[in-house]
């Protein structure tokens, strides 16, 4: 299995950390990491992978519009917002 | 009886009392609210309660519905309109809920009365309920110990008696374990049982919400409350809902119980051994057979867990990017800095960690070695319980290796944490429910009683077969009737 790169991943994960949390979780990781190698020693060849303990599929509803949060509701926890609307950082340079 | 021993008393009890008007929904609340004052700044189970609140619900409160007039609080987690809801983050830290879960709306259907936010590990991430950003919560039966987690707050409310019944979520245990720690029952339901519309994520394929209570027949109560199909989970499933009760007071004869051979390993406490040995013994006495069984896969389930749960949390708690609610970064430099520092200043470590390792398992290159191999070895452990229950109706284990361990003593090492998990966290994988209920005590080296949780694990939708097994053996010991409450000093 590869190395795990925690500063890399903190970028993917749009999370910064200091460098002392860096350290401490690739270490610690790490650690998980090479627990998890057991894994290798399951044959899991013609095994189908399971997204959920219970199979469900297909699960269909009627078509119908029903009432959702008014923008007021919506809006009540936001950081911040103007006009009925949620005030985002600047996407685009 | 008194308002002052009003919380000492078991769902079904006060329920007795309200409906020979014996006591008004207002004033079970209030004698509540008497004992949290007195108690909770020494456990610490309580984030949050609004008498005011409940005393207005109270007032319309129909004491004839099955739950009418009980209040019952909930993990930190769940939505109820116009309460808070900090997951015990302080990224939601003055989110307010501006909507209600499909399982509170069925509690109140039933008459409860939602009562109080309890803490938990942030985001239900962890076994100690140590992770919390906001408090630490402590045994009830002594308080330099760890209440268990991530429903920490639920079990220990129950414990000390400062709440009647309290909603958890368990994921990989996380009822369960802390009902085991804390001396209380625990109840997991089978994945789709329960709606989780209203639930914040975590790991979506492994979270249910659960009852935490004094006795099993409170446990099979809350469950009929909140139990059934729900339009706005998907994965809610849509089958009928039985009686939970219909099965209390049922003998075992004919009843056929597993024990799986590899929960009996090494590492396990001697006191928990013993008592959980005894259980058996006495599940045999009330007339069930016991048939050794194998679940050959049992050693990969907290591998497989912490891939697939952090790979689920990694992307649920993408959510959390500072715009919609919760914490947002000051004096950001552009839009990745917004993110990075949001997240940087609003999450804490345990949550951190998890996210890099989700994301990790599931990124470009790695996604088959880990994210997609540990489903494959999930579908094999599926596999190991659906044979196990071809032979027989539940499986018995103890719910936890140990006793509860000291507060701080498992915080350095996530991974020793994890493996606090490990006889639990089969059962969320295999989508299947369980229960844990009080099978004995071990003692501290200061000679406190520390609690032992015995697991019942049954197939999908077995949740009255479960509630059967867990109510005749309750019934035919004395382990629920000790509180922890002797443990506190009196008020």
């Amino acid at each position: 299995m590869g190395k795990l790169d925690v500063g890399y991943v903190a970028q993917l994960a749009r999370l910064h950390l200091t460098p002392e949390e860096t350290e401490l979780f690739q270490k610690q990781l790490g650690d998980v990491l090479l627990y998890a190698e057991k894994l290798n020693e399951v044959n899991v060849k013609g095994v189908e992978p399971a997204a959920h303990g219970v199979p469900i599929f297909n699960v269909f509803r009627e078509d119908k519009a029903s009432d959702w949060f008014t923008p007021a509701q919506a809006l009540s926890n936001a950081p911040r917002q103007a006009n009925n609307l949620f005030i985002v950082t600047k996407v685009v340079e | 009886m008194t308002k002052r021993e009003l919380p000492a008393l078991s769902i079904v009890e006060v329920q007795d009392l309200l409906r020979r008007r014996e006591v008004s929904p207002a004033e079970v609340l209030e004698s509540l609210e008497e004992r949290i004052n007195a108690v909770d700044d020494k456990i610490g189970a309580y984030l949050a309660h609004d008498l005011a609140a409940a005393l207005n619900e109270a007032e319309k409160a129909d004491v004839n519905l099955p739950l009418g007039g009980i209040p019952i609080a909930l993990k930190d987690l769940i939505n109820v309109e116009g309460q808070p809801c900090t997951c015990g983050s302080k990224i939601l830290g003055g989110y307010r809920a501006p909507y209600t879960a499909t399982a509170i709306e069925k509690l109140r259907a039933h008459g409860a009365i939602p009562f109080g936010r309890t803490n938990m590990d942030e985001f239900a991430m962890g076994s100690s309920t140590e992770n919390s950003s906001v408090q630490l919560t402590r045994n009830p039966w002594d308080l330099s110990r760890v209440p268990g987690g991530s429903s920490g707050g639920s079990a220990a409310a129950v414990a000390a008696d400062i709440a009647f019944g309290a909603l958890g979520t368990d994921t990989g245990g996380s009822i369960r374990q802390p009902a085991a720690l804390s001396g209380v029952v625990g109840f997991k339901t089978s994945y789709g049982r329960v709606s989780r519309f209203g639930l914040v994520a975590f790991a979506s394929s492994l979270d249910q919400i659960g009852p935490l209570t004094k006795t099993v027949h409170d446990s099979a109560l809350l469950m009929n409350a909140i139990a059934g199909h729900d339009l706005r989970d998907s994965t809610s499933l849509d089958a009928p809902v039985p009686d939970y009760t219909k099965n209390l007071g049922r003998d075992l004869k004919g009843i056929r119980i597993g024990l799986p051979k590899e929960y009996m390993i090494e590492g396990v406490d001697p006191a928990v051994k013993t008592a959980v040995t005894a259980s058996v013994k006495q599940l045999q006495a009330l007339g069930a057979e016991i048939v050794e069984v194998s679940l050959p896969h049992t050693d990969y389930a907290v591998s497989v867990y912490y891939i697939l749960a952090t790979a689920e949390a990694s992307a649920n708690l993408a959510r959390f990017d500072g715009v919609r609610y919760g914490h947002r970064a000051d004096n950001i430099a552009n839009l990745f800095d917004h993110y990075a520092r949001t997240r940087e200043e609003g999450f804490g470590a345990e949550v951190k960690r998890r996210i890099i390792l989700g994301t990790y398992v599931l990124s470009s290159g790695y996604y088959d070695a880990y994210y997609l191999r540990a489903q494959k070895v999930r579908e094999l452990i599926r596999r190991d319980f659906a044979k196990a229950f071809e032979k027989v109706d539940a499986l018995a284990s103890p719910t936890t290796p140990t006793p509860a361990f000291k507060l701080g003593e498992k915080t350095a090492d996530p991974l020793q944490m994890y493996l606090a998990d490990t006889f639990t966290i089969a059962a969320n994988l295999a989508g299947i429910c369980g229960i844990s209920v009080p099978c004995g005590f071990a003692s501290s080296e200061s000679g406190k009683k520390l609690p032992i949780g015995l697991q019942l694990l049954g197939k999908a939708l077995d949740e009255a077969r479960i509630f059967q097994i867990a109510h005749a053996y309750e019934q035919s010991t004395d382990w629920h009737k000790v509180r922890a409450q002797t443990q506190l000093p009196m008020h």
